[in-house]
């Protein structure tokens, strides 16, 4: 193999170097790390885009491969890649955490370098999960992610924050171990199978086991993603992460914490083990839409709104549970695509919040009023972002819902029909929410004095509307680099399916 | 019977001699010189002494041999332990240098003992024969007794001092016990002719054997405080010095589990089955108890010590499960834990003062605003112990449960992983003290020194080199366990 230069590696410990470095500079100065940070994470960005631009659309497998042995004899390897699922998340990832080291700007003011120190650990444990493909590796990129988490909820965050952030902790941990247990049954069944005992990912993929022991792998992977997505009942730990993790932390956390639930399913628990997945669709379909409707009626009575916001993610991320489970091609992209909106919208909501919070030092909806006419231009700015969340046409969220409910209806109509009346549900929310907000008189003396938008954040807003914008309009940009890798997914999964159970039901028509 | 003449042999028993040798000197030396510098000059004597005695060790690798009639045996398991055992006295040295002076502890005695005691960890490891194996256990257990009392004038030290000796010599006693029952049965005494006698058909199982086997554990179990055989633990490893704390926590239970394998996975390793389901209780026993117990502790020794039961019960997981190729991962893990403990220990020490030794958990609030540095490397060796990646803790128990997870012993792994959890939450609160509280009061000047940057520096290199870059101490812990093949 000849020596290519190794894109993914660099990206994935880039921001651990910033972060070794950070720690170094003098604590005096928070300007100097701030604009370092700034800058390195802007350039890591930058460097992420050559992902996006040379990949290779015709093929479903992974690019930018890295294989290197790490502990061979017991077939643990250093193998990274990506493919249109997860390439797109990892520019996600990268492009958040910009917007997440400017949003912190002024907010954060005490410890700051252990904070950025913990933010860009944080991104190389995201990217590492997003691209390993050796289980071993991806697990500890997986539990790597819990640690600055923690710190970032547990020190910067409200007055809550000891509770929420050791709620946090364990809850992923449970999770998480039992699928240890369930990587490492896989690795020996694999083993004993063939005669090759590995943990790279793209060569499991080829295990067939009784269907029993499927579904008692499947059930331990399944168990840690639903925690992280989080599902329906499990998702009790994210209002309280949320409301308690500073706006960066909220940001990082709705935009792509989550979605390594979500990933986890596509790339882990269900190409490993097809069949149990297909017979557990009907259960997360519907936990999918009970999280869906449930969220969003929780979403109603919230009095805060970063609480309301958290629940609408449990609510989102059903949509995009409910569109992968679909096992079709509509539902598929639709889910996948519904992540990276998920991520642009939310993570603006977030931010949105953190800004009037900055000001304000309350995010209770019965707090404001009318701020429309003290803050016009934030009022545009979060008029743009809450349609985006409902999925009004012209926007990013648009595309991902109406693939995910075309996706339900081809699969069952019951799902379909009950997902729609979910969307109803969140333009209620969302909207009164708003209205309550933003319009109306002024009804608190404190809200008059509030100033509008400054450059810095006019500069994190453009860019989240911008995104909005060109998803929703040009999605054909997106759709191109998924495609192939959604084809491939599908088709992998029925061959898998039809070769060991012939007379098995297939699960799209 | 063929006489050896003892001196062809002394060329195998180097690292022994030198750890004596260095340990009388220390004796001599207190007797001769004036009390004021003996602390120096003990401490660089056992340093280099113990020095000397590991870069022999390492020589040594690679040998297989039966010396002193089959009393003493040089392999490659033994060389593993001795090895530990002796990189656990330096670290223990280097955290005692300033440790001995500030608790004005007998400077003389303490490093001699120090060494006495792993010199008893020595012989213990290396030896199939169960009176040398007695023997050694002997010679560690009374030098770590009387360590545990040299706090003069506390009494919570000399509480733990009568404590672990009442306990430990009841113990010993049922070791000594299972062992004449074994031996009355079979009548060997060496542990690879008794596997051989008992495979090879005229040996008939018989309920003394069995009782025999049970007093072993018994015996084992409390040296390695496995639960039920614990109860002396928090109250020894709270009241003793710290730095014994760190040593027992560590050299103790590396010794005692080196010769519990040893024991079981030869002499009686015919007999699995039914040892392999006591040990499987005793286990989750372990793991339980010890995990949940160290939930309500609010004074970090005591937590560290219930840790370290629920870290017995971790090893007892793979040790239960029986499989020899994979009994490494037993051998990794206790070296694993030891650079953890030790460098938890070693910043509990570095908090401590003579008049307030700072133990209790509100001692840690707000550490991270003023030692950020010390705050960081409690946190590296706190999420070690409950088993964060990259972390070398987390390699440890990564293959441990495999072993559980390769024979099969699902439930077994599925109770250890949910521990892990329980566990991560009393880690995290001291972590949580550290970087999420503010101050409470003063805990004064730090105490510097650089023998414990030292000690810290070396254990945190060791965890996150190990738990990236497991592969070479794995391999060397394979070697080291083939001789049960």
């Amino acid at each position: 193999m000849d020596m290519v230069f190794p894109l993914l590696s660099t990206i994935i410990f880039l921001p651990l170097g910033v972060a070794l470095i950070l720690i170094l500079l003098p604590r005096k100065n928070p300007l100097l790390i701030k604009v370092f940070t700034l800058i390195w994470t802007i350039l890591e960005f930058g460097l992420s885009l050559p992902l996006f631009f040379n990949f290779n659309e015709k093929t479903a497998g992974m690019q930018f491969m890295e294989n290197l042995d790490w502990f061979p004899e017991f077939g643990i390897g250093y193998i990274l890649g990506v493919d249109g699922i997860s390439m797109l998340l990892v520019l996600l990832t990268t492009f958040l955490t910009v917007l997440c080291v400017l949003c912190s700007w002024n907010s954060i003011t005490d410890k700051v370098k252990e904070y950025y120190a913990s933010f860009l650990l944080l991104e190389t444990a995201m990217l590492g999960a997003l691209c390993a493909l050796d289980l071993v590796l991806f697990y500890i990129f997986w539990e790597l992610m819990l640690v600055p988490m923690y710190l970032l909820i547990g020190v910067w965050g409200g007055p809550r924050r000891i509770y929420a952030a050791i709620k946090f902790f364990l809850f992923t941990m449970v999770g998480s171990v039992l699928m240890l247990l369930a990587i490492m049954a896989l690795y020996f069944h694999y083993g004993r199978d063939t005669g090759l005992y590995t943990f790279n990912l793209l060569e499991l993929y080829k295990v067939s086991m009784p269907v029993m022991k499927q579904y008692w792998l499947f059930a331990a992977f399944a168990l840690s993603f639903a925690i992280k997505v989080p599902m329906f009942p499990f998702h009790t730990w994210l209002p309280d992460a949320h409301t308690e993790a500073p706006t960066a932390g909220s940001v990082i956390l709705a935009g792509v914490l989550l979605k390594m639930g979500t990933y986890g399913f596509l790339r882990f628990a269900i190409p490993l083990f097809p069949q149990a997945a297909l017979a557990a669709a009907p259960l997360i379909s519907i936990l999918a839409l009970i999280g869906i409707i449930y969220g969003a009626i929780m979403c109603i009575m919230q009095t805060d709104m970063k609480r309301l916001i958290a629940y609408s993610s449990v609510s989102h991320l059903g949509y995009v549970m409910l569109g992968i489970f679909a096992f079709n091609m509509q539902g598929l992209e639709g889910g996948i695509y519904q992540m990276l909106n998920h991520g642009i919208s939310t993570g603006g909501l977030f931010l949105i919040v953190g800004m009037i919070y900055e000001r304000r030092h309350t995010r209770m909806i019965a707090d404001f009023g009318g701020l429309s006419k003290v803050m016009p231009r934030l009022a545009v700015f979060f008029m743009i972002i809450t349609l985006s969340s409902i999925a009004l046409p012209g926007t990013n969220g648009f595309v991902g819902e109406f693939l995910i409910l075309l996706g339900a209806f081809r699969s069952n109509v019951s799902y379909g029909v009950l997902a729609t009346s979910g969307v109803i549900l969140g333009a209620v929310y969302m909207l009164w929410m708003f209205q309550r907000v933003m319009f109306g008189q002024i009804t608190k003396e404190e809200n008059r004095g509030l100033k509008d938008i400054t450059k810095r954040e006019t500069v994190i807003l453009c860019a989240i509307v911008f995104f909005i914008f060109f998803m929703g309009l040009y999605s054909q940009a997106f759709f191109r680099k998924i495609d192939a890798t959604a084809a491939g997914y599908l088709q992998n999964m029925q061959t898998k399916i039809a070769s060991t159970h012939p007379a098995g039901p297939v699960p799209w028509r | 019977m063929v006489v050896m003449k003892p001196e062809l042999a002394f060329g195998w028993i180097i690292p022994e001699i030198v750890i004596t040798l260095s340990a009388v000197f220390i004796l001599l030396l207190s007797a001769f010189r004036r009390k004021s510098d003996i602390g120096r000059l003990a401490g660089g004597v056992s340093l280099i002494g113990a020095g000397l005695a590991l870069f022999f060790t390492c020589r040594l690798w690679n040998s297989d041999i039966d010396i002193y009639n089959g009393l003493y045996t040089i392999d490659n398991f033994g060389l593993f332990f001795k090895a530990l055992v002796l990189v656990i006295s330096l670290l223990v040295t280097l955290l005692s240098l300033r440790y001995v002076e500030r608790e004005e502890m007998i400077k003389g005695e303490y490093y001699a003992l120090l060494l006495f005691g792993i010199l008893g960890m020595m012989i213990m490891v290396s030896s199939n024969h169960f009176v040398t194996i007695f023997i050694g256990l002997e010679v560690m257990s009374i030098a770590i007794y009387v360590l545990c009392g040299l706090l003069i004038g506390n009494p919570r030290s000399a509480e733990a001092s009568l404590k672990y000796f009442l306990l430990g010599a009841f113990a010993t006693a049922f070791l000594l016990y299972g062992i004449a029952l074994i031996y009355g049965t079979t009548g060997i005494l060496d542990v690879r002719e008794i596997a051989r006698y008992v495979t090879s058909g005229n040996f008939l199982i018989t309920p003394a054997f069995m009782a025999g086997m049970a007093l072993l554990i018994v015996g084992f179990g409390f040296k390695t405080a496995s639960v039920p055989f614990h109860m002396w633990t928090p109250d020894v490893y709270e009241g003793a010095p710290t730095s014994i704390t760190a040593y027992m926590a560590t050299g103790v239970k590396a010794a005692a589990f080196g010769a519990f394998l040893r024991v079981f996975y030869t002499a009686l390793y015919p007999f699995l089955t039914e040892w392999s389901g006591m040990l499987w209780i005793i286990a989750v026993l372990t793991m339980t108890l010890g995990n949940i117990t160290a939930l309500m502790q609010n004074d970090i020794k005591r937590m560290l010590a219930y840790s370290s039961i629920a870290h017995a019960g971790y090893i007892l997981i793979a040790f239960a499960v029986g499989d020899r190729v994979f009994s490494a991962s037993i051998l990794f893990y206790l070296l694993v834990y030891t650079f953890m403990n030790i460098g938890a220990f070693a910043v509990v020490i570095l908090l401590g003062r003579k008049e307030a030794p700072n133990t209790g958990i509100e001692s840690y609030a707000g550490l991270a605003t003023r030692h950020p540095m010390i705050a960081l490397a409690m946190s590296i060796f706190l999420l070690s112990l409950a088993g964060v990646p990259p972390l070398a803790g987390f390699m440890g128990k990564f293959y441990v449960l495999s072993d559980a997870i390769k024979a099969g012993y699902y439930w077994l792994a599925i109770i250890g992983v949910l521990n892990s959890v329980v566990a991560v939450y009393y880690y995290l609160r001291v972590i949580m003290y550290m970087y999420f509280k503010e101050p409470e009061g003063e805990i004064g000047r730090m105490d510097p020194s650089p023998a414990y940057a030292v000690v810290i520096g070396i254990s945190i290199w060791a965890l996150i080199h190990m738990g990236i870059f497991p592969r070479s101490f794995l391999l060397i812990a394979r070697e080291s366990v083939n001789i049960f093949m």
